[in-house]
């Protein structure tokens, strides 16, 4: 056999790809739609609206996760100011679509990208869409899947497929065994600081190297999650068989036969001896800092242990570190570890499953939040906060001071109601934007770690000086 | 608006989105930026769409990765209904310049230095631009055009307002259905 080395994006594209239009573009066989409450529902109406209907409803799903209240003890609408009319709007659509709904009192309900590999919703090998920017997180199984729009969903819903111009290739390698500490919301952090948010822009990413092989399934999906703040169509990790485990028995995922033939076909996920990309980068990751963003763009990340850096590079460059400057408060020289902060949030579509609340706790138990410190973690869905409640980590974090929700998207952005507004937060979330997390925040984007390590501190703090 | 990565969350924050709806979104564009008081939507005076010149402006110049960060395609909604027909930035977040096409606001690339000049010139002074799509072209009277590259198709569709899932169903249904039944061995399980 001589066939050509292929990457695992080739195969993925090819086995996806229904025609070429007449300008150059692929139309591309959608195998799961997700919806939510925030940019869904906009096109179920629209569908109906226009007269037409799902074309495989079992393949689409729809989750209220955007504007949901996550206090304990939450309502069946949302305390969001306007909210309630996108859940009630929500459900109608749902219903009259005839997709399953997760709503706000389902045990499955949960951050869109978070439920569906816990669902089996999400697989390896299957192209998923879903209107929301993070879509990409689910690459971390070996899926092919990006965020979309309100009206391409409407698109994918009617006809199945969806129309896209094919993005070149390119891998990261990552080079050299990280420090145990370095976790994978690290290594994604140091790849945007390093090569930029366009560093990864018209490209489908495929994340390799000893580091990313040691990675686990969930650190696999924070790594990919990330790829669309690095301006990357998509991210993708070609899955193990830790991933084929974490697949297995889900509500959704092939049974008997058809997982035998399913593990089969997964096996051959992989980029081939010789392939080559359109692009190849590298991070070394040898003596690598958990990292930490200082300004208000993720690739305005650093090492913890390094100093606020001096603006640098071409004038367009210097112009936006000098506005994040000033809009952090901070200036050029500054340790980032002694920064004092005011909130600590562990939540959001990146860094919000067991393993990242096992991570945080560990280094709570037996310690108190610093005082002045409002402190949050809101799990990544229902099912993982059972879990880690069934460990008795809600205790660790309860007694340690942080609030302990119920799931949603909740502060990762602010809609009105509560967030951080005006507060220095360090964050376990994807996006350090101004006034992302409310009027006037501050955020530091970080590891579970070391936003548990800050929490503790009061300052931003590198987690090993805790463990 | 000579900054690079201006993000959707900047374009319209997201408890901007008060309706399930494509309607009425201009009034919170670029809401924090904009507004020196959100609630009682006091204007800042220094902010670019608040000076007299650019009031009514169309064509809209920005920096590196406009459209970056969340794919809410009320951003462009927004932007529509503000007024804006025409963005000219050195690259886009590529879900916002797709949902830009769907909603017939064209997206113009053009080389970092070009844009960086009619920037600087639009600050300076009142600046009128020509994005013709037919031509592919940005003229400015008295200057060169500067060219741009467009799909056809995607030009086709803004230009004539196209509904992108009839044009599917009608060129490609057959090609659908063939790749349904043989995908359905190849993947039973998917």
């Amino acid at each position: 056999m001589s066939a050509t080395p292929r990457t695992l994006f080739e195969k993925l594209w090819a086995a996806h790809e229904v025609a070429r239009t007449d300008d150059g573009q692929s139309l591309i066989a959608i195998d799961r739609i997700f919806l939510h409450e925030r940019t869904g529902t906009l096109a179920l109406q629209a569908l109906e609206k226009a007269g037409r209907t799902i074309r495989h409803p079992r393949r689409a799903f729809c989750v209220m996760d955007h504007i949901v209240d996550t206090k304990p003890g939450r309502p069946g609408l949302t305390r969001m100011p306007g909210g309630a009319e996108f859940i009630t709007a929500t459900r109608e659509a749902a219903r009259e679509a005839g997709i399953r709904l997760f709503d706000i009192d389902d045990p499955s309900q949960g951050i869109v990208h978070v439920i569906s590999p816990e669902l089996g919703i999400a697989l390896p090998g299957l192209t998923l869409v879903c209107p929301d920017s993070h879509t990409c997180t689910v690459g971390g199984l070996g899926a092919l899947a990006w965020g979309i729009g309100t009206t391409q969903a409407e698109h994918a819903l009617a006809t199945g497929t969806l129309r896209v111009e094919k993005p070149l290739s390119m891998r990261v390698n990552f080079v050299g065994r990280p420090d145990p500490a370095v976790t994978a919301k690290d290594l994604i952090l140091a790849v945007i600081a390093k090569h930029s948010a366009t560093g990864g822009l018209g490209c489908a990413v495929e994340f390799a190297g000893e580091a990313i092989d040691a990675l686990g399934v969930e650190g696999r999906m924070t790594l990919c999650n990330m790829a669309i703040e690095f301006g990357a169509w998509t991210g993708m990790v070609a899955p193990n068989e830790d991933v084929f485990d974490y697949v297995n028995e889900r509500e959704f995922s092939p049974r008997g036969a058809l997982w035998d033939q399913a593990l089969a076909a997964w096996r051959e996920l992989t980029t081939d001896e010789g392939a080559e990309f359109d692009r190849e980068l590298e991070l070394d990751c040898e003596g690598m800092a958990p990292q930490v963003s200082w300004g208000t763009s993720p690739e305005h990340s650093t090492g913890i242990d390094a100093l606020v850096p001096e603006p640098d590079g071409d004038a367009g460059r210097r112009e936006a570190m000098r506005r994040a400057l000033d809009y952090m408060d901070l200036a050029p020289g500054q340790k980032m570890d002694e920064l004092a902060i005011g909130a600590a949030f562990i939540g959001s579509c990146t860094n919000a499953r067991l393993s990242d609340l096992r991570a945080a706790a560990k280094l709570l138990d037996g310690r108190r939040v610093a005082e002045g410190v409002k402190a949050i973690c809101v799990p990544g869905s229902m099912a993982v906060r059972a879990a880690a409640e069934a460990e008795g980590l809600h205790r660790v974090f309860e007694n340690a001071g942080f609030e302990w929700h119920e799931s949603g998207c909740s502060m990762c952005f602010y809609a009105g109601g509560d967030g951080f507004g005006g507060m220095r937060t360090v964050s376990s979330t994807n996006r350090n934007f101004e006034n992302r997390q409310g009027p006037g925040a501050r955020t530091h984007l970080a590891s579970p770690a070391t936003v548990a390590a800050s929490a503790v501190a009061g300052r931003l703090t590198d987690p090993r000086k805790l463990s | 608006m000579m900054r690079r990565n201006v993000d959707t969350d900047a374009i319209i924050p997201s408890r901007e989105m008060k309706r399930v709806s494509r309607e009425g979104l201009g009034e919170g564009l670029f809401a924090n930026w904009r507004y020196a008081d959100l609630a009682t939507r006091e204007e800042a005076p220094d902010f670019v769409l608040n000076r007299n010149r650019y009031r009514e402006a169309k064509i809209l110049i920005s920096g590196d990765n406009f459209g970056c960060g969340s794919s809410r395609e009320h951003a462009v909604w927004a932007l529509a209904d503000w007024g804006i027909g025409a963005i000219i930035a050195p690259s886009f977040g590529e879900i916002f310049q797709a949902n830009c096409a769907q909603n017939g606001i064209v997206a113009v690339v053009l080389p970092e230095e070009q844009v960086d000049a009619i920037g600087a010139e639009a600050e300076r002074r009142e600046l009128r631009l020509t994005v013709d799509l037919g031509a592919c072209e940005v003229q400015r009277v008295g200057d060169r055009a500067l060219p741009f590259s467009m799909k056809p198709r995607e030009r086709e569709m803004i230009l004539k307002g196209l509904d992108p899932i009839a044009l599917t169903l009608s060129e490609h249904a057959a090609a659908i259905e063939a790749f349904e039944k043989s995908d359905r061995t190849a993947r039973p399980w998917a």
